[in-house]
């Protein structure tokens, strides 16, 4: 198998500029005072979620609830996919009900694995309302889901696939796009 | 980091099943219980998959624990269960095969009274088979949750000294445990009337010990079995009395080790013989958590036996 083409979209600099830019407009709907939860989706959007809540931590001194949510038990694939990360534990310990909620994941693609998220959420109870923060969008949808929160917007083609490296998970910070020969 | 998948197409027994695949059984498990915790306790995981729960023994809680497991996990559920009695056992088993093929099962949960009958079971059916029970040879699920239980408890396996109390020679969940045990590293000591220890148990890898009060000095967590009451007509107990004496878990006899010692049973409990009722309801008896926990792991069963195989 040929090695894929590899072209950075986000560098480590680039990326802390769009988590904080993220965190600001959340924050600039949610000031200081607003109750609200951030849920990430396993395993990278977990990890962007912290980050974001950190950042709101930080800057409003307010206590961000932090949920994260696994989506294997919600997929609609359970039979066909492909092995998909080890599932884990949703943990929300928070009660969600008429709370507003914004999801965290790295790619917004198809928005199956949104869809399959809310549907998890709303197994915890009915939040007031969920939104959606992304960091890179990269077309595709097969479903009427969009990003309210966008870091970057990448239209990728269907042998292209998108590769979001976390510190924590990968040990470097940035953003691939890999594209297969054929 | 792709998905850990189990390396069996049927769970028949523990026997051979490797360390691997029991570990992710038990960590998928622990997953369940969250979702047991949830305010909607379901998921939707194996929506549109047809299991039968075929029991041909009486079982009112492993039965009621299967079906929770498959409705928690949105499968269609059918339940048949025929009387021991009106079971004629070579025919039975030919029906019950064709029966499934004609049903398009694509699970199979069956409790029988004949060794190996689900094992042979397997052998002609397409539906993945799982073993709720077969006679005195296997009752793979209870040891599995007997596991979670002392794991969710312990923290681990490796190394813990369990003891098994009871009628051991007829007893289907210490085979199934004496196997899963050993593989996860763990010492097993058996304990009970010495005409109900089978001869041979020592070549598996398990220590007897005839005395309670020795077990009981020396185990972590012990795991008590139900006499079987009807076992007694057949003249191998010869009375309550006697084996309460004898190798009961009385308080008195809890009292004499310091330690705490944790207590399972696999239920359903025979207060005052096997074990008394305030050990029963004792804080150190995790009886309630292995429940719970048979649940969670009969989810994780289903969920990956019926799951996406390892990409062949």
């Amino acid at each position: 198998m040929t090695q894929p083409r590899k072209v950075r979209l986000m560098d480590a600099g680039q990326m802390a500029e769009t988590v904080q830019r993220l965190a600001a407009e959340i924050m600039a709907r949610y000031p200081a005072g607003s109750d609200m939860g951030i849920i990430g989706i396993r395993t990278r959007g977990d990890h962007l979620s912290r980050r974001i809540a950190g950042i709101i931590r930080a800057e409003l001194g307010s206590a961000v609830k932090l949920g994260t949510v696994d989506v294997t038990f919600h997929r609609d694939d359970f039979r066909t996919r492909l092995p998909s990360p080890q599932v884990g534990p949703s943990d929300i310990p928070f009660g969600v009900d008429d709370l507003p909620l914004v999801l965290v994941d790295d790619v917004l693609y198809t928005g199956r694995t949104v869809r399959a998220a809310i549907n998890s959420i709303m197994d915890f109870g009915r939040p007031a309302s969920i939104e959606l923060a992304v960091l890179v969008d990269r077309g595709g949808r097969e479903l009427p889901v969009q990003a309210d929160y966008l870091g970057l917007a990448h239209a990728a083609a269907a042998n292209e696939h998108i590769q979001v490296r976390l510190e924590e998970v990968d040990g470097s910070d940035e953003v691939l796009l890999l594209e297969y020969g054929g | 980091m792709t998905e850990p998948t189990v390396s069996l197409t049927h769970l028949l027994g523990l026997e051979g099943v490797s360390a691997a695949d029991i570990q992710i059984l038990l960590d998928t498990g622990f997953t369940f219980r969250e979702v047991l915790d949830r305010p909607i306790k379901k998921v939707p995981t194996l929506s549109g998959i047809n299991v039968v729960n075929l029991f041909f023994e009486n079982s009112t809680r492993t039965r009621i624990s299967f079906e929770l497991a498959e409705k928690r996990l949105s499968a269609d559920v059918t339940n048949f269960s025929v009387g021991g009695s009106s079971l004629d056992k070579g025919e039975g088993l030919k029906d019950t095969v064709l029966n499934i093929h004609a049903m398009k099962m694509d699970a199979v949960v069956m409790r029988h009274p004949v060794p190996g009958a689900a094992v042979q079971l397997s052998r002609f059916v397409d539906a993945v088979v799982i073993n709720a029970g077969d006679g005195s040879h296997e009752h793979p699920t209870q040891a599995l949750l007997d596991m979670l239980s002392l794991q969710e408890r312990f923290g681990r396996l490796k190394g813990l000294k369990v003891g098994i109390i009871g009628d051991i020679a007829h007893s289907r969940v210490a085979r199934s445990n004496i196997f899963g045990l050993l593989t996860m590293g763990a010492e097993v000591a058996v304990c009970g009337p010495g005409h109900l220890i089978p001869p041979q148990v020592e070549a598996l890898g398990v220590s007897v010990v005839p005395d309670v009060d020795d077990l009981l000095g020396w185990a972590d967590a012990v795991n008590v079995l139900r006499i079987q009451r009807e076992r007694m007509g057949a003249g191998l107990i010869p009375s309550v009395r006697e084996y309460r004496a004898g190798f009961g878990l009385t308080n008195e006899r809890l009292a004499r080790h310091k330690r705490e010692i944790i207590i399972l049973h696999p239920g359903p409990i025979n207060r005052g013989v096997e074990i008394d009722s305030d050990v029963a309801d004792s804080d150190q008896a995790i009886i309630l958590d292995q429940v719970i926990n048979g649940v969670a792991v009969r989810m994780s069963i289903l969920y990956h036996l019926l799951g996406p195989r390892a990409a062949g």
